[in-house]
Formats: structure tokens, C-alpha cells, sequence
């Protein structure tokens, strides 16, 4: 009997994933006791952080990604195909394009998806950095815009890369003063909470610097409108702020294909925090962004999620009970300035500590994200 | 266990979640709801007994009453 493993989804997750499963299982694939498959809908391979620079013309969305196929070790499969439903008591998938894939162990690392259309106006008058549609027209944006309110406004969370937001307006604010026009801009930040990001020492931070560089700061902001024709974001509380290039992290969505299945019934999945493993089914793990775990949704955390789920599933595939589990590890990079910049760690129910900003860590973070593509081939 | 003769109209449980999983919870409900809307937010983070009426302060509607379980917290927050 071959063990069939497959992986839906090329994103960070999956992708380690494959790649670890390709190395902790050689042997087993070897002797054909063991098959590993990669579904993904996207034959490219994208990482999502390059996005942050492309406004600020530092990169481009084609420097965000390279085909799967020059990532994956050679002993996955690679399927290119789209998983329309999940049957998890038949244990089979179906597919798009190709019927129906039968699995013995299932990784979902599907990602989070953009719904900006959940809040009206926001498609119309809003702009973002979270796609590359996105990130080239607000590139274009930021090129023409000369003087007026910049307001960058976090609608709703959890999103994709907590600390980005606090990123950009620092970085716009250095990158408007290297241009002389800092003094014609102003810039505003806007956070649902009482403070400026939902990590306590991240927010203390943040409200320092922002305060240190004439940032506006908007607290227990709830976007609930965009008004494109009069330029004004409204808010739940109440709150209206005029603008004139509005920066909205789109509200974030699961996937249906969860609530479906029924793994989680608002489109996040269900999981044990430590295992990864499905509260719902047998034999299915669900790692990134997708997984409901109290951590941040980051590359780092689908990365170190995928060493775990490897060592489980390779531990299951032997025959042997899997001891490997998940802490909560996550490491951010956060760009404090064009040319400085700072890092956190932290676990489940740890606080991180907030590093002076610097530029040796400014090149730290240029450095790894050349050597993200190591990463994704599971060598990092 | 306290007990309460409120019935809520919509229930969230947020048990488990840490801050600011349940006050986002919340948030997500209340933009849906109609005024006089009960909603019961049920969270295990203590951090919530302070963001939650904070907030609720700010948008304008009501915290009714918080009852304290085992190992949970229910706040009964009314929609205006």
C-alpha cells in the first residue's frame, strides 16, 4: 500500500511542506511505500511580503514569484488543478479540471483570501499593497501623489501580516521626506482597537515612532464606508476622516472549501494549536494562514507550522506515534524607515520585545527576502 | 456558575481566542446587527472585561451584564 500525502496549496505552507515531506520521506518514496502530491490552482509560486516594496518602486510583482516547479523537489507530484470540495469520511478531493484525487493524509495551506468588496466603497476609493493588482496601482498612486491626506486605514482583522500596515506608513514617511514632500503630506493610521496594533509591545512602539514622526494615529477605528466621490472613510464609532489616497488593508476571508467540509464554520479552520491537526476530521492537518491558531498570519509562522506537520506525517506514514508539535513560533521583520528597520519573536502566549531599529537588520530583511526561495525549497 | 435571565439573540463564542480575537469577534457581529440586537460574547481572555466596554463605550451601545463561569466570561452587550 503506498501512503497517498497530498498538499493543497503553493503558497508558503504547502510548499515547505512538500519539500520536507520530499526530504523526511525519501526513502519510503524511494521504495514506492510513500507518494507526496502538490495541488495548487497558481502553477507560480508567490511571496506575498515582496508586495510591501512595490508601492515605494523598490520591487515588482514579478520579483515575487517563480514557478513550483523550480521550487518543489523533484519527488512530488505537482498537480495544477483547483480543489472544489473536500470529502473527508470517503478521504477524496475533487478537482476542477481532473475529477477526483483520493488522499491517506491532507494538508490544507490554502492561504487567506482579499474580500475588499465586504466593505462598500472600499474597491471604488481604497487601495492596497496585499496582491500585485494592487500593489502596481497603488505604486502609480503613490508616483503622482505629491501633497494631501494619506490615510492608511486597518479594516478589520485578523490579515495577512499584522505588522505591514505599521510598515508602510513608516516607510511612506521616510519616503516622502527623502523626496522633499514630507511637509505637503500628512499621513494618518487607523487600527480597530484602543491602541495602534493588537500586540500590546508592538503598539507601544508603534505609537512612539508614529508620534516621533508626525504620523496621526486613529484608535478604536472601525471602517464601516468608503464615500470615493467626497474622499471620506466613516466609521463605526462614529469617526469620519477626509483623504485623498486612502491605504486599506482589506477585511480577510477563510475559505469556503472549510465550511464546506464543515473543518470550521466561519471559513477558518478548526485545529488543535500545538498538532495542527483538524478538531473535525481524521488525518487532516491545516497549516497558514487558514489554520485558526492565536497567532499572527505570517510566512514564518506557515514555515515553522510545516516542519511540525512534516515530522507528524512522516512520523504517521512509518507507523510511529507523532510527538513533533508547534509553539506558536513566529519571527516579523518590521521596516521601520527606507533604510532601517527592527524584528520580533515570540510563542504562544509570549510577548515579544521590540528591538531598536537599525540598518544592519534593514539588510538583514533585504538579504532574506533573496533567500526566501531557499526557504521555500525547505534548505532554510 | 452565575446565571442570568438574559437571551441573547445571536451567540459568539470566542473561548480560546486571545486578544483582540473576541473584541474583533464582536466587532464583525455588531456591524451585522440590528439596533436591540442581544449578542452574548463568550471569551476566556480576561483582557476582554476591560477592551470590550472601552469599545462598546466609543460605538455607543450597551454592555448589560458580564457573568463570570469556570473558565469564561459571557458579556451581554445590547445593539443601539
Amino acid at each position: 500500500m503506498t501512503e497517498h500525502i497530498v498538499v493543497v496549496g503553493g503558497g508558503t505552507g504547502g510548499t515547505v511542506l512538500a519539500n520536507r515531506l520530499a526530504e523526511k520521506l525519501g526513502p519510503e518514496i524511494e521504495r514506492g511505500d510513500a507518494r507526496v502530491t502538490l495541488v495548487s490552482d497558481d502553477p507560480d509560486h508567490v511571496y506575498k511580503p515582496t508586495f510591501l516594496y512595490v508601492p515605494f518602486g523598490k520591487k515588482t510583482v514579478e520579483d515575487a514569484k517563480r514557478p513550483l516547479a523550480d521550487l518543489v523537489d523533484r519527488a512530488v507530484d505537482i498537480e495544477i488543478d483547483r480543489v472544489t470540495g473536500i470529502d473527508t469520511d470517503g478521504k477524496r478531493l475533487s478537482l476542477r479540471d481532473g475529477g477526483s484525487m483520493a488522499y491517506d493524509q491532507l494538508a490544507l495551506a490554502l492561504g487567506a483570501q482579499l474580500v475588499p468588496e465586504e466593505l462598500p466603497g472600499l474597491a471604488e476609493g481604497g487601495h492596497h499593497f496585499y496582491g500585485p493588482d494592487g500593489a502596481d496601482a497603488l505604486r502609480d498612486e503613490m508616483a503622482e501623489f505629491t501633497e494631501g491626506h494619506l490615510v492608511l486605514s486597518v479594516i478589520g482583522t485578523p490579515h495577512m501580516c499584522p505588522a505591514a500596515p505599521v510598515e508602510f506608513v513608516l516607510m511612506a514617511d521616510a519616503w516622502f521626506r527623502e523626496r522633499g514632500l514630507r511637509e505637503d503630506v500628512e499621513i494618518t493610521y487607523t487600527y480597530p482597537i484602543q491602541r495602534a496594533h493588537a500586540i500590546q509591545n508592538v503598539a507601544d512602539w508603534a505609537s512612539e515612532a508614529f508620534e516621533e514622526r508626525n504620523i496621526n494615529v486613529e484608535t478604536f477605528f472601525n471602517a464601516d464606508e468608503v464615500d470615493p466621490e467626497e474622499g471620506v472613510l466613516h466609521s463605526m464609532e462614529g469617526t469620519e476622516l477626509d483623504y485623498d489616497l486612502l491605504v486599506g488593508i482589506p477585511p480577510h476571508a477563510g475559505s469556503d472549501l472549510v465550511t464546506e467540509a464543515g473543518l470550521g464554520d466561519d471559513g477558518w479552520a478548526d485545529v488543535d494549536k500545538h498538532t495542527l491537526e483538524s478538531e473535525h476530521a481524521e488525518d487532516v492537518y491545516v497549516l497558514g494562514d487558514l489554520a485558526d491558531v492565536p497567532t499572527s498570519k505570517a510566512g514564518s509562522v506557515a514555515h515553522y507550522e510545516a516542519g511540525a506537520v512534516a515530522d507528524r506525517i512522516a512520523s504517521r506514514t512509518r507507523g510511529q506515534t507523532p510527538t513533533a508539535t508547534y509553539d506558536g513560533k513566529t519571527v516579523c521583520f518590521i521596516e521601520s524607515g527606507m533604510d532601517e528597520a527592527t524584528f520580533v519573536d515570540f510563542e504562544y502566549g509570549t510577548q515579544p520585545t521590540v528591538r531598536e531599529p537599525s540598518k544592519p537588520v534593514h539588510w538583514a530583511k533585504l538579504g532574506y527576502n533573496e533567500s526566501y526561495w531557499l526557504t521555500a525549497r525547505g534548505l532554510l | 456558575m452565575s446565571e442570568t435571565e438574559l437571551d441573547p439573540d445571536v451567540t459568539i463564542d470566542s473561548r480560546g481566542a486571545t486578544c483582540p480575537g473576541p473584541l474583533m469577534d464582536l466587532i464583525g457581529k455588531v456591524k451585522e446587527a440590528d439596533p436591540g440586537t442581544v449578542i452574548e460574547l463568550q471569551t476566556s481572555d480576561s483582557g476582554s472585561k476591560g477592551d470590550v466596554p472601552e469599545w462598546l463605550d466609543e460605538a455607543g451601545h450597551d454592555l448589560l451584564e458580564t457573568v463570570e463561569h469556570d473558565d469564561y466570561w459571557s458579556m451581554y452587550v445590547e445593539i443601539n
